[in-house]
C-alpha cells in the first residue's frame, strides 16, 4: 500500500485506505514535531522545490516546515519573483527547476490542473498546493486528520461547509475526503456560489444556515475567493455577513454543544466569522495550521521515499 | 529457545541490569526503551521485573526507528512508521534499550539517534535476548540473552505471547530466496 501514489494532485484520485495510510503515517509525523529536537534524518539529501504562482503564507511555509523537520533541502520559488513576470511558460519554468534535480515539486497556481500537467512532463513527484477551483489536497488531508483526532472515526458524522462552494478547491478536496472516511456532508451557501451538480461529491445543499449547521459535528468556513470571482456574485459583505456568517449568537443558538469550527484561513474577520467565534473554545483553526505540517511530512516522507519504490510498489 | 529458556534468560538479563544498576548508583535513574516492534514486548517483560528487583517501576518508552533508517533508498517501499513514545524526561537517564535480535548494528545505530533527539542520557545500555554476530557497525551489547551462530542466509525470530504467538520461542528459518 505504502507509496502506491507517485503525485498527490487531488484526493478524488485517493481510495479510502490511501486517506487512512496518510493520516496514520501524519500521528507519527505529529509525535515528532513534540520533540524537544523537532528533526528527524529520513528525508536527508531530498530535495523540495516549493513553486508558487499564486500567493501563500499557510501551506507554503507549512510544507516548508515539513520539509526542513523530515532533513530535505527545501528551496522557495514564487512567481512574482521570477521569469514568469518575463514571460517564460510554466512548462520552461518547470523543466528548468527539473534540471536541478528535485525529488517533490510542490505547486500552486491559479490555474486548475496545471499540477497535473506538470506531473505529466517531470520525473519527480508533484503535489499540488491547490490549482485553481479544482482541488487543495494536503489540505483536505489535514481537514480530516483534525477531524479524527477531535471526533475519532468519522462514519455517520456529518460536516458542513459553509461559503463560496463554486470557487473552493477547499470545499473539493474535503468532500472527497470525507466521504471516503465515511462521513455525510452538507454544503451552504448563497445560490450564486453552489456549483450545479455538486450533489454527485456527496453532500445535501442548503442556503439557509440555520438548517444547515442543525445537529452537525463540524462546520466549516469559508472565506470569499475575491481574486478568484469575476463578476459579483453577493450584493456585498454586509448581507454575505448576515446570511452566512457565524457570530457568537447564532454559534450558540444554533450548533449542537460540540460542533467544532473550521476554517482553511485565511479568514475575513467580520464576514464568515466573527472574532469572538474564530477564537472561541470550538476553535480549532490553529489546531488545523499545526496538523498541516504533520500531514505535509507524512505526503512527503511517502512521496520523496521515492518514485522508484511506488513504481515497483505498483509492478 | 524455548519458553523457559526466555523467561529464564529475561530473568537473568533483569538481574544483571539490577545489581549493575545499583553498583553504579543508578537505580532511580534507570529507564527502558523498547526498540519497536520486536523490543517492545521484551522491554515490558524487563520492566515488570525490576520493578520487583528495585521496589520502583522505571519509566517505559517505545522507539520506532523508520524515520531515521540509512536505506530509504534501497528499499522497495519505504518503511512503515510505528509510533514512538517516550514521554519522560531523558536527561541524566541510565537507559536500558532493549531489542529482541542484534544483528547488524544499524537498527541499534538508528534508535541511538533517535533516543538522543528526545535529550541527553547519562547512559545507554544495550539489551538483548539474541546476539546473532554479524555486525557491520561498532556495536556492542551490555547484556545478552544468548549468542547464536546464525549464517547470513538465516533468519532468527523471537515470538513472544503478547505478539500472537502460542507459545514463546526463538527460531532460526531458512531465508527462501
Amino acid at each position: 500500500m505504502i507509496g502506491r501514489h507517485r503525485h498527490c494532485l487531488g484526493l478524488a484520485d485517493y481510495s479510502p485506505e490511501d486517506i487512512v495510510e496518510v493520516l496514520d503515517l501524519a500521528v507519527s509525523m505529529k509525535e515528532v514535531l513534540k520533540r524537544p529536537i523537532k528533526k528527524v534524518p529520513s528525508l536527508r539529501g531530498k530535495s523540495v522545490v516549493n513553486l508558487f504562482f499564486e500567493a501563500s503564507t499557510r501551506t507554503r511555509s507549512s510544507f516548508e516546515v515539513a520539509a526542513k523537520v523530515l532533513s530535505a533541502d527545501s528551496l522557495n520559488w514564487t512567481a512574482s519573483t521570477s521569469s514568469v513576470s518575463k514571460g517564460e511558460t510554466l512548462i520552461d519554468t518547470v523543466k528548468n527547476l527539473e534540471a536541478m534535480r528535485p525529488d517533490v515539486l510542490v505547486i500552486r497556481h491559479s490555474a486548475g490542473g496545471a499540477p497535473a500537467l506538470v506531473a505529466q512532463r517531470v520525473d519527480c513527484s508533484v503535489i499540488s498546493a491547490g490549482d485553481g477551483s479544482h482541488e487543495h489536497p494536503s489540505q483536505g488531508l489535514l481537514d480530516c486528520f483534525t477531524l479524527r483526532e477531535k471526533l475519532g472515526s468519522l462514519v455517520g458524522r456529518t460536516v458542513t461547509i459553509v461559503g463560496d462552494i463554486t470557487h473552493s478547491r477547499v470545499a473539493r478536496s474535503d468532500l472527497y475526503g470525507l466521504a471516503r472516511l465515511g462521513a455525510r456532508t452538507r454544503v451552504c451557501g448563497p445560490p450564486t456560489m453552489i456549483p450545479p451538480g455538486i450533489e454527485a461529491l456527496g453532500p445535501t445543499v442548503h442556503t439557509d444556515l440555520k438548517e444547515a449547521v442543525a445537529g452537525v459535528d463540524a462546520v466549516i468556513m469559508l472565506r470569499i475567493q475575491h481574486e478568484r470571482i469575476g463578476d459579483p456574485l453577493i450584493p456585498g459583505t454586509r448581507e454575505y455577513s448576515r446570511l452566512w456568517g457565524l457570530n457568537a449568537r447564532k454559534a450558540e443558538e444554533w450548533l449542537s454543544p460540540t460542533c467544532l469550527i473550521m476554517h482553511p484561513g485565511p479568514i475575513n474577520r467580520g464576514v464568515e466569522l466573527e472574532p469572538e467565534v474564530a477564537d472561541g473554545p470550538r476553535s480549532v483553526i490553529l489546531d488545523q495550521v499545526e496538523n498541516g505540517v504533520a500531514v505535509r511530512m507524512a505526503l512527503l516522507y511517502l512521496l520523496a521515499g521515492g518514485p522508484e519504490a511506488a513504481n515497483e510498489a505498483k509492478a | 529457545m524455548k519458553a523457559v529458556d526466555i523467561e529464564r534468560a529475561v530473568a537473568r538479563l533483569a538481574a544483571e541490569v539490577a545489581d549493575r544498576a545499583r553498583a553504579e548508583g543508578s537505580e532511580r535513574g534507570l529507564a527502558i526503551v523498547g526498540i519497536r516492534r520486536g523490543g517492545v514486548h521484551l522491554a515490558g517483560r524487563l520492566r515488570k521485573r525490576l520493578a520487583k528487583l528495585l521496589d520502583h517501576e522505571p519509566p517505559l518508552g517505545t522507539v520506532d526507528i523508520a524515520l531515521y533508517r540509512d536505506d530509504l533508498d534501497e528499499k522497495g517501499a519505504v518503511p512503515v512508521v510505528g509510533p514512538t513514545d517516550v514521554r519522560f524526561p531523558v536527561d541524566g537517564k541510565t537507559i536500558v534499550l532493549v531489542d529482541d535480535v542484534l544483528y547488524t548494528g544499524r537498527t541499534v545505530r538508528a534508535a541511538l539517534d533517535e533516543l538522543v533527539d528526545f535529550g541527553r542520557p547519562r547512559r545507554v545500555w544495550l539489551l538483548v535476548l539474541v546476539d546473532r554476530g554479524g555486525r557491520e557497525l561498532p556495536i556492542a551489547p551490555d547484556f545478552v540473552g544468548e549468542r547464536l551462530s546464525v549464517l547470513p542466509q538465516e533468519d532468527v525470530q523471537v515470538r513472544l505471547t503478547e505478539g500472537g504467538a502460542a507459545e514463546d520461542q526463538v527460531i532460526v528459518t531458512r531465508r527462501t530466496p
